[in-house]
């Protein structure tokens, strides 16, 4: 091996520290200046130091009902979030063995991810157009709509997240290691046993992951949320009204704050994963302490 | 695990599935069926919110229109009031013909700029930094704010770059220019920005996942061989990241050429794309006009992706 660093690691190195500071400096920028001043203005320098904007959003006196938005998509965050753990881990276990259909779920998976997201939007909100129709025809004049929130709304954003469970469970069994489950089924355990006390615990750190995923591309989706969720609207969908008429620092209040709860869930779930990792890492191996 | 299942039944017949109660019971269910059980769902998720609503897309694009509602009754309409003036207008483009040439040359921007960025992001963390801890600390780094609100990272940009932004208040008190610049935000500009801000991602994870499974020893034969930094760098590195490339870039375009959030917000409601011809529609009601974009979009999109898998096949990489 050559010894030191070669020149090209710091040229790499700094082209790194621009991309990370690319990423993050606007977003800061944002968070410092929802804590101007009630005289402030969208941009820099800051106009004093208050929470005026932070509260004044809390107070409800703000623009649009933004508890409600709050409630709704912190509702369907954990349900998306919920569902996706649940199917994604049943099909990445069927995705161990062949099974037929198998190449039509994954190209299913995989064009969800990559057909345009107002695509879906649209074609979601036609299928529900014209079960209203259909229902209104022929068995309730007075129905309204299939469209909401749970119903539409949650399909959309399943259509989402769904994919990257599923290609994250094929990551974590990509590097699984079978002979565990061989080793639990030859000492007697049931199939369900097995996925319990053996390849549940080890897989826990990767699920954990699969439900950041989940909640948070639905606390933030907007693409595929705009045609298909209905009458009412979600926190993003809120914020982007925002975008073409607010001129005051509402907007980057409201920024702070849901961001601060997609923070808050990050922190969280690597937080449990790393515990996890921690205690596989401490207490997974018995291995060369003997007969106990 | 099936063959070993076999192996271990041949060689002693009874041991294989154990003998207890609960055993024969699961024994009964076949295998098969415990596949539909456990993928069945999610095909019913994407059967439902995803395959069926496609081919109502299809559908109501031939369907026929007034100013109110839709009319389930064939009609090309959609279509020929998509195109409308494109022969006529020969050999000028037409609308539509305009607003796709935009849309490729935005996608074509990003995809260079992403792939750029990508690349050396990616190889920074797969081949200089050598300790897993920091890799798995600096991806992370790179992949927390994709779950954080693309909304929010739009807006993040107006106080950098406003009329009054940190850009054109620093350009002024250097003296680079005296009045402000009026293109840096609401212009194509800034859409572009804001499109690799938000999507480089897709570029860098496909793009580290390819290089971090490089055996690094084809990387020190290449240098024992004599080669330089940049022939290894052309003729081993990127060769084999090619798969990670190709996926990279097909999220990229594909995100891109749907987009209408991004292109509208950072656009100012005022450039057209495909995406925003499908939300324009939309929002005057015309849904078999709308459904006939996206078909248009689609097939591009489709065509674009064929083209892509022809140099990598998706399945092996994933």
């Amino acid at each position: 091996m050559r010894e030191g660093r070669p020149r090209s690691f710091y040229v790499l190195a700094v082209f790194f520290a621009a991309y990370v500071l690319f990423l993050y400096g606007p977003m800061i920028a944002i968070y410092i200046l929802s804590f101007q001043g009630p005289q402030g203005g969208l941009t820099f320098p800051m106009n004093g130091m208050s929470t005026y904007w932070l509260s004044k959003l809390f107070q409800g006196t703000g623009i649009v009902d933004l508890g409600a938005a709050f409630r709704r998509s912190l509702l369907l965050g954990l349900v998306v979030m919920a569902v996706t753990v649940v199917l994604s881990v049943a099909a990445g276990m069927a995705f161990r063995r062949k099974f037929k259909a198998q190449s039509i779920l994954f190209y299913s998976a995989i064009a969800s991810l990559i057909v345009p997201s107002i695509i879906t939007s649209l074609g979601i909100s036609l299928e529900f157009r014209i079960i209203d129709d259909l229902i209104k025809a022929h068995w309730n004049e007075n129905f309204e709509t299939s469209m909401g929130l749970l119903t539409s709304g949650l399909g959309a954003h399943l259509t989402w997240t769904l994919p990257f469970g599923l290609l994250i469970m094929f990551a974590i069994f990509n590097r699984f290691d079978p002979r565990l489950e061989e080793a639990a089924r030859d000492l007697g355990a049931t199939p369900w046993q097995t996925f319990r006390h053996v390849v549940l615990p080890i897989i826990l750190p990767s699920v954990i992951g699969i439900g950041l995923f989940g909640f948070t591309l639905s606390w933030d989706e907007l693409a595929r949320s705009s045609q298909a969720i209905g009458s009412v609207n979600t926190l993003p969908l809120d914020l982007q009204g925002l975008t073409t008429t607010v001129t005051k620092p509402d907007i980057y209040a409201l920024g702070t704050i849901i961001s601060a709860v997609s923070f808050a869930v990050i922190t969280l779930a690597l937080g449990t994963i790393h515990m996890l990792n921690k205690r596989q890492a401490a207490k997974g191996s018995d291995a060369g302490k003997g007969l106990v | 695990m099936d063959t070993s299942d076999e192996t271990l039944q041949q060689a002693s017949p009874g041991l294989a599935r154990g003998s207890g109660q609960t055993r024969q019971k699961a024994a009964r269910l076949s295998p098969s069926f415990i596949s539909w059980l456990q993928a069945g769902p999610m095909m019913l998720v994407f059967l439902a919110f995803f395959l069926i609503p496609l081919v109502f897309v299809v559908i109501v694009s031939f369907w026929d229109y007034n100013e109110y509602q839709l009319l389930p009754a064939f009609s090309g309409r959609g279509y020929t009031d998509t195109f409308e003036g494109c022969i006529a207008q020969l050999p000028e483009l037409c609308t539509i013909g305009k607003t796709y040439v935009k849309t490729l040359k935005l996608c074509f921007m990003v995809w260079a700029i992403t792939l750029f960025i990508g690349f050396w992001v990616a190889y920074f963390l797969a081949f200089h930094i050598k300790s897993k801890t920091w890799q798995m600390g600096l991806s992370l780094l790179c992949t927390i704010p994709f779950w954080t609100s693309n909304v929010i990272r739009m807006i993040a940009w107006i106080p950098l770059l406003g009329r009054n932004g940190l850009v054109n208040s620093g350009l002024l008190k250097v003296g680079v220019i005296d009045q402000p610049v009026e293109w840096l935000l609401y212009s194509e500009f800034s859409v572009v920005l804001a499109l690799v801000h938000l999507f480089t991602f897709f570029m860098v994870v496909p793009i580290f996942n390819s290089m971090v499974r490089i055996d690094k020893s084809l990387i020190e034969a290449a240098y024992d061989a004599g080669a330089t930094g940049f022939q290894t760098l052309v003729n081993v590195i990127i060769p084999l990241a090619k798969p990670g490339i190709v996926i990279g870039s097909i999220f990229v375009i594909t995100i891109v050429m749907g987009d209408f959030i991004t292109i509208g917000v950072m656009g100012g409601q005022q450039i057209a794309a495909a995406g925003k011809i499908i939300e324009t529609r939309l929002n005057a009601l015309q849904f078999p006009a709308a459904a006939a974009n996206a078909v248009i979009l689609l097939a591009i999109t489709f065509l674009i992706i064929t083209m892509m898998s022809r140099i990598v096949d998706i399945r092996k990489e994933l």
